[in-house]
């Protein structure tokens, strides 16, 4: 396995990072840009949950002495900690009030209570900014419980960029993988048709009956995929072979929400080394963001045309020969 | 009648599937026939995810048909957790069994 940590990666340009992983099996290389590395939270939720698989395995991690100045950062995330890794570096802590989540492998319900309870205050923010963070990092965390069946967990950690006023968030496991879970119902022919599948409102990996079961609807990557498409954010998930990632809706087109995830402004791979479990980055820009309750009023309302127009194919009209 | 206060037993953000899913099988469902009227009262619960409501109510909706709503109130509910509720209820309308 090999890594490389380049100068920067954000959800905007992933594509080439992920492209150049090399994730066969054996000993874990990591290497990294010997200026400046600025990653994406995503991308430090990926290393560690390579390292940790590594670390379960028995196997060496080889990491590079990092030479970049923002090694630091890496450091104040928790990275050479949770790997278990001599970092070389001393550093001054200060508190990390406000701009960031540090690496958390979160495995259960009562972890993931602590988590929001005590983690998502850190970041400071104003209670109605604050909502869309708690329900994205709960929704995708519980993902992983109830889906993944990922030996170590979830793997999750933010970042706020003050600039852009943004936060960006990474949820990763090494669980079982879309394909593989939602194949217990469904007959995905690709890593692709999986992920579109978890995207589609009301498919879930639980049962193929309208409105799911008592515990799942299918409509949890929806919400979140909705809510970074009227934000205007980026959204990527990445599984197995494939990766989708929803594109920043142009500020001149009118966000709609749509069922089929693949015509949404998105691109997509099936040609990405093979990644074990599933990858999901999401930025949520906190001064542009539209009241949390529009976005309701929207899936709502989406509710409502699905309904009607599943109502208007069923609806059958007197032949008159 | 029975009074259900969902802050005690989430704190101000109801997210933990779990809890809505004993909540559900504990406290609604052995009574929704037996009670008149069943009270979720939502006082000092900031927020919802989908997925909480979801465990909360769709069983319900699917078991006893969407005639539910007539004796399964929601109390004190701020304007995200209405519409939340309002999504679940409205992508549950036709599951259940009919009255």
């Amino acid at each position: 396995m090999k890594l490389h940590l380049p100068n920067s990666v954000w959800i905007g340009n992933i594509d080439t990072f992920l492209k150049k992983m090399d994730t066969s099996n054996g000993e874990l290389e990591i290497s990294s840009h010997k200026d400046w590395i600025s990653v994406h939270p995503v991308v430090l939720c990926m290393v560690t949950s390579l390292g940790l698989k590594i670390r379960h395995e028995n196997k060496k991690i080889l990491f590079q002495k990092m030479t970049a100045t923002s090694k630091h950062y890496f450091h104040r995330m928790g990275l050479f900690k949770l790997l278990k890794l001599k970092s070389e570096m001393e550093i001054k802590e200060h508190g990390s009030a406000g701009r960031f989540i540090p690496i958390q492998i979160i495995k259960n319900s009562k972890e993931l209570d602590n988590f929001i309870t005590e983690m998502i205050p850190l970041l400071h923010k104003e209670p109605d900014k604050v909502e869309p963070i708690k329900y994205v990092v709960t929704e995708l965390v519980r993902n992983v419980f109830e889906h993944a069946q990922s030996k170590i967990g979830a793997v999750v950690c933010a970042q706020y960029y003050p600039k852009s006023n943004t936060i960006r968030i990474g949820v990763v496991d090494i669980g079982i993988g879309i394909k593989k879970s939602i194949s217990k119902v469904w007959n995905p022919k690709s890593d692709l048709d999986a992920i579109s599948l978890a995207l589609t409102p009301g498919i879930t990996g639980t049962t193929r009956k309208v409105g799911g079961t008592g515990e799942n609807a299918g409509a949890g990557l929806f919400f979140i995929k909705s809510l970074a498409k009227i934000n205007r954010d980026f959204f990527i998930i990445y599984s197995g072979n494939a990766m989708y990632k929803l594109l920043k809706n142009p500020k001149n087109k009118e966000a709609k929400l749509i069922a089929e995830p693949l015509q949404d402004h998105n691109s997509h791979g099936e040609d990405y080394p093979y990644w074990q479990g599933t990858v999901v980055g999401i930025d949520l820009c906190l001064d542009q963001h539209p009241n949390f309750d529009k976005i309701l009023d929207l899936i709502r309302d989406f509710y409502r045309r699905t309904k009607k127009q599943k109502i208007k194919e069923r609806f059958k009209r007197p032949r008159f020969i | 009648m029975i009074e259900i206060k969902i802050y005690k037993k989430t704190g101000n953000f109801a997210g933990n599937k779990d809890i809505a899913k004993e909540i559900r099988a504990k406290e609604i469902l052995p009574f929704i026939r037996k009670e008149d009227k069943i009270f979720l009262d939502f006082e000092n619960v900031n927020s919802a995810t989908q997925s909480f409501v979801h465990a909360l109510i769709s069983d319900v909706i699917r078991k006893e048909g969407i005639k539910v709503l007539d004796k399964l109130f929601f109390k004190n509910c701020n304007e995200t957790i209405q519409k939340m509720i309002g999504i679940v209820v409205e992508y549950m309308q036709d599951t259940g069994k009919k009255n």
